[in-house]
């Protein structure tokens, strides 16, 4: 009793809160009668959607009390498309969850990295017999149809991080594709303005249609060497052709159309292979750029591009010297056509096998050694993939076809001899 | 009605004549006296321990009983009929006789005070002449019986909670008998009839207002009413059961129906203090001070009233009862149990000198006016 209130007004205070409860709402659920109004997120009943379960058996580990039991077996899944790797899926055959022993825990609905696992409000569940309590998958599944949704967020709540990151990555993309837009449109009123000649080049560029079926014979052979895969050496081949034939459609039509860029090409002409990488190739680095990449990228890519088109056009060179005087020896020439035959572009590996593999093999007729470094006949190479064949597949028989072409051009060669 | 001869000359005389007193005969009035008796013995106390469940459980934000039957109403008749289908079990070291009779000697007190508790004009079994006397002397008798329970259940706790009650008994019983002493001396008579009617007839001095006696002795009400639940070990003064201490007191032994005596011990009891409290200071039967029920105009509005006024009368008591119920309901809701020792401090300096004051006043006030 506070010692300001007089003696007895406690008490009576006693009386008022209780009278007061006479008259509110009780606070009784009428269970058996109505439904209990259970907090949504209840542990009633622990329920599976079997569809999501990968049987990674984190639940079964983490359970306290091990009343989860999976059962499962190895499948073959043959591979998505041709070439691919046969993969090896489990498949649930019993998954139990042994409610006599579980102590409602919840480690299993928190760990199950594939949400499979849910906790169900329904609790009305107790049987006669103890071994009745254990719960088999179609069961399990049957207790997933009494999963409620999630609770609305609270007001003002922070939405999810998914969900959050996923709005956010795409207000970014609308941002820098206004941003392109916007470039795009500026770009368009300088071209038009001033009718320059990197404009023209521009401008000339999406009419020059080159379709990718080659592959850039150099560059590939290159990127084999550096230890690149197959798969990737061939697609940047085919990426360098494409590039390489723009090159040279561009210099054509700038040779009849004269102008700024035909002017510049000619002029870093010295006579070594090595190419020092100083300087960029401006019609990648503009296209790279146009398409939305780092300067930083185009800037290397345009290096690069720069330094390939100089050795390409050096080796060619080359090769037109060297013609003369390896002419008694016809069969390094067309040697070095044969694999390079697709590639116009290129008289790439001719300069390679002319010293290194034309000398020996006309001294030493009798047994045939060729030794394939990643060579490949295009043509099979070409015709297997036209009949549907993996890359793989066709690689390593056009690997397997050039190999053979050379052994017979040198009996051939031999034969002349 | 019919009128009577006087039966009995001495002092426990029949001052007024009762409903059931038909004919001349001796069985038939007998039969319905016990018929009476018995009835309030075991349909009221059921009414007031239903009270006191719906009115506690809602206190407590629950519903109280709602199974058996209609509101559950049937709650403690199915109690009952689970109570005598129990065991018996009497303790190895029990002495079974005294163990076995002490239900007893608690419950028929309460039930031989019910004899005397007037409920409706004319609607009493026996108007003695001692009946405030007879009342508060029989009542206590049902210590007896607790003590006894307690000692023969060879259990420390029950032990305990004997000599609780018995210790209890020393604190309650005075400022219980100097409350309703002042009662008695106010209305000029220990017939609790004729303490009825003396509250119909009471004015103030000087005027024409009618009042019960609750207003005049408000204090002894309240002195009263606290050392009736002390007589009746109900919260907060239910130190000899007190199961957070003693198990279950006097009553941890028990088990079937001696322990179901036991509870309609107290629950009669409660009923039996709440007949007492409406006669002695809120008017008996009475509508309201100064108001006779309907058809009672005549012969002062106490007696002379058809069946209706009689039943009325009968609910408006009951009523009465069942209001003393919930304030002893509600006053053990809200307060905590109270120690033996805080009892005593309280009875000996505040309700004994409150008590005597109390009565001085009275005896004062009936002098002077």
């Amino acid at each position: 009793m506070a010692t300001t209130s007089p003696p007895g007004v406690g008490l009576l205070k006693g009386l008022a809160v209780t009278i007061k409860h006479v008259f509110s709402r009780p606070s009784t659920q009428m269970y058996p009668k109505e439904r209990p109004d259970l907090p949504p997120r209840s542990r009633g009943v622990i329920a599976l959607m079997e569809e999501n379960c990968t049987v990674c058996m984190l639940c079964a580990r983490e359970c306290p009390d091990w009343c989860i039991y999976i059962d499962s077996h190895k499948e073959t899944v043959p591979p998505a498309k041709e070439g691919g790797r046969a993969r090896t899926r489990n498949v649930l055959d019993r998954f139990a969850i042994d409610f006599a022993l579980c102590m409602y825990c919840g480690i299993c609905v928190e760990v199950c990295p594939f949400d499979a696992l849910w906790w169900s409000p329904e609790f009305e569940y107790s049987e006669y017999s103890m071994g009745l309590l254990l719960h088999e998958k179609d069961k399990l599944r049957e207790w997933a149809d009494t999963v409620p949704p999630p609770p609305p967020l609270e007001e003002g709540a922070l939405p999810p991080a998914e969900v959050a990151d996923a709005i956010e990555k795409a207000a970014k993309q609308r941002e820098l594709a206004a941003a392109e837009e916007a470039e795009a449109a500026v770009q368009a009123e300088a071209t038009t303005g001033a009718a320059a000649a990197p404009a023209a080049g521009k401008k000339a560029e999406p009419e020059i249609e080159v379709t990718a079926g080659q592959i850039d014979q150099e560059t590939f052979d290159k990127l084999i060497a550096e230890g690149k895969s197959e798969r990737i050496a061939r697609s940047k081949a085919k990426a360098a052709w494409v590039k390489k034939e723009k090159a040279r459609l561009k210099a054509e039509m700038e040779a009849s159309g004269g102008g700024e860029a035909a002017a510049e090409a000619p002029a870093p002409k010295p006579a070594e292979v090595h190419v020092e990488a100083g300087q960029i190739d401006q019609e990648t680095y503009d296209q790279l750029i146009a398409e939305g990449k780092t300067e930083r990228m185009a800037r290397a890519k345009a290096k690069a591009a720069y330094v390939k088109k100089e050795k390409a056009r050096l080796r060619a060179e080359q090769a037109a010297a060297a013609a003369t005087p390896a002419a008694g020896t016809p069969a390094t020439a067309e040697t070095a056509e044969a694999p390079a035959a697709e590639a116009p572009a290129s008289g790439a590996p001719a300069t390679d096998a002319a010293p290194a593999s034309g000398a020996p093999a006309a001294k030493r007729l009798g047994d045939v050694h060729v030794e394939g470094t990643g060579e490949i006949d295009q043509e099979t190479f070409d015709r297997l993939i036209a009949e549907g064949k993996s890359e793989r597949i066709a690689r390593s028989k056009a690997k397997a076809a050039w190999v053979k072409k050379r052994k017979q051009e040198l009996l051939d060669q031999e034969g002349d001899a | 009605m019919i009128e009577l001869t006087s039966a009995s000359a001495t002092a426990f005389v029949a001052q007024a004549v009762s409903v059931f007193d038909v004919g001349d005969g001796f069985v038939v009035p007998l039969l319905l006296k016990l018929v009476f008796i018995l009835a309030m013995f075991f349909v009221v106390p059921i009414l007031g321990g239903y009270l006191e469940h719906k009115v506690m459980g809602r206190m407590q934000d629950r519903r109280g009983p709602v199974e058996a039957g209609p509101f559950g109403s049937l709650q403690l008749v199915a109690d009952g009929i689970k109570f005598i289908q129990k065991e018996d079990v009497i303790p190895r070291a029990a002495d079974p006789w005294v163990f076995a009779m002490a239900p007893g000697v608690a419950l028929v007190p309460v039930l031989l005070v019910l004899l005397v508790i007037p409920i409706g004009p004319g609607v009493f079994a026996l108007d003695l002449e001692l009946g405030l006397f007879y009342a508060l002397a029989i009542s206590s008798i049902s210590t007896l019986g607790i003590l006894m329970g307690g000692w023969a259940s060879a259990n420390k706790f029950s032990l305990l909670g004997g000599l609780r009650a018995a210790g209890q008994l020393i604190a309650y019983e005075l400022p219980l008998i100097l409350a309703a002493a002042a009662v008695a001396l106010q209305a000029g008579t220990l017939s609790l009839v004729g303490i009825v009617e003396a509250q119909a007839t009471f004015l103030i001095p000087g005027t024409d207002i009618n009042l019960w006696y609750l207003f005049p002795q408000l204090l002894g009400f309240g002195i009263f009413f606290l050392a009736a639940m002390a007589e009746l070990a109900r919260p907060p003064f239910d130190m000899p059961i007190a199961d957070s201490e003693l198990v279950f007191g006097y009553m941890t032994e028990y088990t079937g129906i001696k322990f179901a005596m036991f509870l309609l011990t107290e629950y009669a009891g409660m009923i039996v203090m709440g007949g007492l409290i409406a006669v002695l200071y809120l008017g008996g039967w009475q509508l309201l001070p100064g108001v006779p029920l309907p058809g009672c105009e005549g012969a002062g509005g106490i007696f002379d009233c058809g069946w209706q006024g009689q039943l009325l009368g009968v609910a408006v008591t009951l009523g009465k009862m069942m209001l003393i119920v919930f304030l002893f309901v509600w006053a053990r809701v809200t307060y905590p149990r109270l120690r033996e020792d805080q009892l005593q401090r309280m009875a000996w300096l505040v309700l004994v000198p409150l008590a005597l004051l109390n009565l001085a006043v009275i005896t004062v006030a009936k002098v002077v006016f």
